[in-house]
């Protein structure tokens, strides 16, 4: 049977749900003898190589460039899940979500008690930020959801498990948690 | 009846209980949670949150707030009341800012622990992000509304056991807040750390200072069993 494609990215988050995946520990072992994982920071591949059956994207929509990676993501997966509480609510990121983009910006390079010389960052290379941080379902379809902060690796593997099974996954109570 | 009781009849399961009590009531003395969020044993209900709708003779009505009467027919546990009540609970979390990872009620929060057992994965509606400010004026209390359910539970609970009436609500519809009885802020209250009031607030919204993250990760009230698995267990058999 070939093996299942998984792809991973890593937006406007800590890597603490990358992490978090890693925490599956010894069942490691078991998930690669099932997936090949594509383009992902656990492989460090950074382009897809075609179609790929499952994404799994950590951290918020931020950025223009995050922006476009999602979408890569959805045109490129069958399914795509999100994982953690900053790519399901904007999560701590989403703080600035209150606060104006010109206010955020000016507070952070320019009037920022240790700011000497500030200046608003504006070269090409830099991404542009968006005006607020964007769960990620209001950007594009999400198909499954995997909350927690970061989520429970054993969330991790009953959502993964069941996908891989072609069944529906279901969260247990213990590990379905939002912190 | 002539035992001074009554039945009703709990999604096809006869509750006795006795007049006066409330449909909530003779459903908690039975083992039958209904869920619930502004309801709290120790006060007075106040029929906020709708989160306890039921179906009495097929009219939605709150389970907290109608009295238990002879032969009543209730609807709880339905897929389209869950749903109901799911759907509160969503709009409650997308109108504050709930960020669950850094708040201290974390673990032993009700409308977590609600949206748990209600099978709230991801919220469906969009984030209104409020601007919303902290009052940590309070030596021992703050209160931070970006996460207040506008229960009530402290309003009712500073007037009628503490007898200070330092919450009150104010403004209508989308506006209204929980407001403090001062000119400014909580500080110059009578609130004190041991009121009932600074400790019955259901989410992180009013909460006792140098008391959060006492109980570790995997211990917490809501951590193992649902809300509402106490009045499960308590079923008489
Ligand atoms: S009050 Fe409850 S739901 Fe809101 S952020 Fe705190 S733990 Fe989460
Ligand atoms: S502060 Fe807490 S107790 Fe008071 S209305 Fe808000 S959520 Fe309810
Ligand atoms: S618990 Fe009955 S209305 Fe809130």
């Amino acid at each position: 049977m070939a093996k299942i494609k998984v792809a991973t990215a890593h937006m406007a988050g800590c890597f603490g749900c990358h992490m978090s995946l890693l925490d599956i520990d010894e069942r490691l072992v078991k998930l690669i003898e099932l997936v090949d994982f594509d383009k992902s920071p656990i492989d460090d591949i950074k382009k897809f190589s075609g179609k790929v059956d499952v994404g799994i994207i950590e951290g918020g929509c931020a950025s223009q460039e995050n922006y476009e990676v999602l979408h890569s993501f959805r045109k490129h997966c069958s399914i795509l899940v999100a994982v953690g509480e900053c790519a399901l609510t904007g999560g701590i990121p989403a703080m600035r979500n209150t606060v104006p983009l010109k206010e955020c910006m000016e507070e952070a390079y320019l009037k920022g008690p240790s700011v000497v010389d500030g200046v608003i960052p504006n070269d090409p290379d830099i991404p542009l930020i968006l005006d607020r941080v964007y769960p990620l379902h209001e950007v594009v379809k999400i198909d499954y959801f995997i909350p927690g902060c970061p989520p429970p690796a054993d969330a991790y593997w009953q959502v993964l498990t069941a996908l891989l099974e072609g069944k529906e996954p279901v969260i247990s109570y213990e590990a379905l948690k939002f912190d | 009846m002539s035992n001074g009781k009554i039945t009703i009849y709990v999604d096809d399961v006869e509750v006795e209980t006795e007049p006066g009590k409330t449909i909530m009531e003779a459903c908690d003395a039975s083992g039958i949670y209904i869920p619930r969020l502004c309801y709290h044993k120790d006060l007075i209900p106040g029929g906020h949150c709708r989160v306890c709708t039921i179906k009495v003779n097929g009219k939605p009505t709150n389970a907290c707030t109608f009295p238990a009467q002879e032969g009543l027919v209730v609807e709880n546990d339905t897929d389209e009341l869950k749903e109901f009540r799911r759907n509160i609970i969503e709009m409650l979390f997308v109108e504050g800012n709930h960020v669950c990872p850094y708040c201290e009620k974390q673990g032993n929060c009700e409308l977590q622990a609600l949206a748990y057992r209600l099978g709230m994965i991801a919220p469906t509606y969009p984030y209104l992000f409020p601007k919303i400010e902290v009052d940590a004026s309070h030596p021992d209390v703050y209160i931070d509304r970006n996460r207040c359910v506008i229960c009530g539970r402290c309003v009712r609970a500073s007037r009628d056991i503490d007898g200070k009436s330092v919450f009150g609500f104010v403004g209508r519809g989308n506006d209204k807040h929980i407001a403090v009885n001062a000119e400014h802020n909580l500080s110059e209250t009578q609130l004190t750390a041991a009121d009932r009031a600074a400790d019955i607030c259901p989410t992180g919204s009013i909460v006792v200072k140098r008391t959060a993250y006492k109980v570790p990760y995997g211990k917490r009230m809501y951590d193992q069993e649902p809300i509402g698995s106490d009045i499960e267990k308590s079923a008489k058999v």
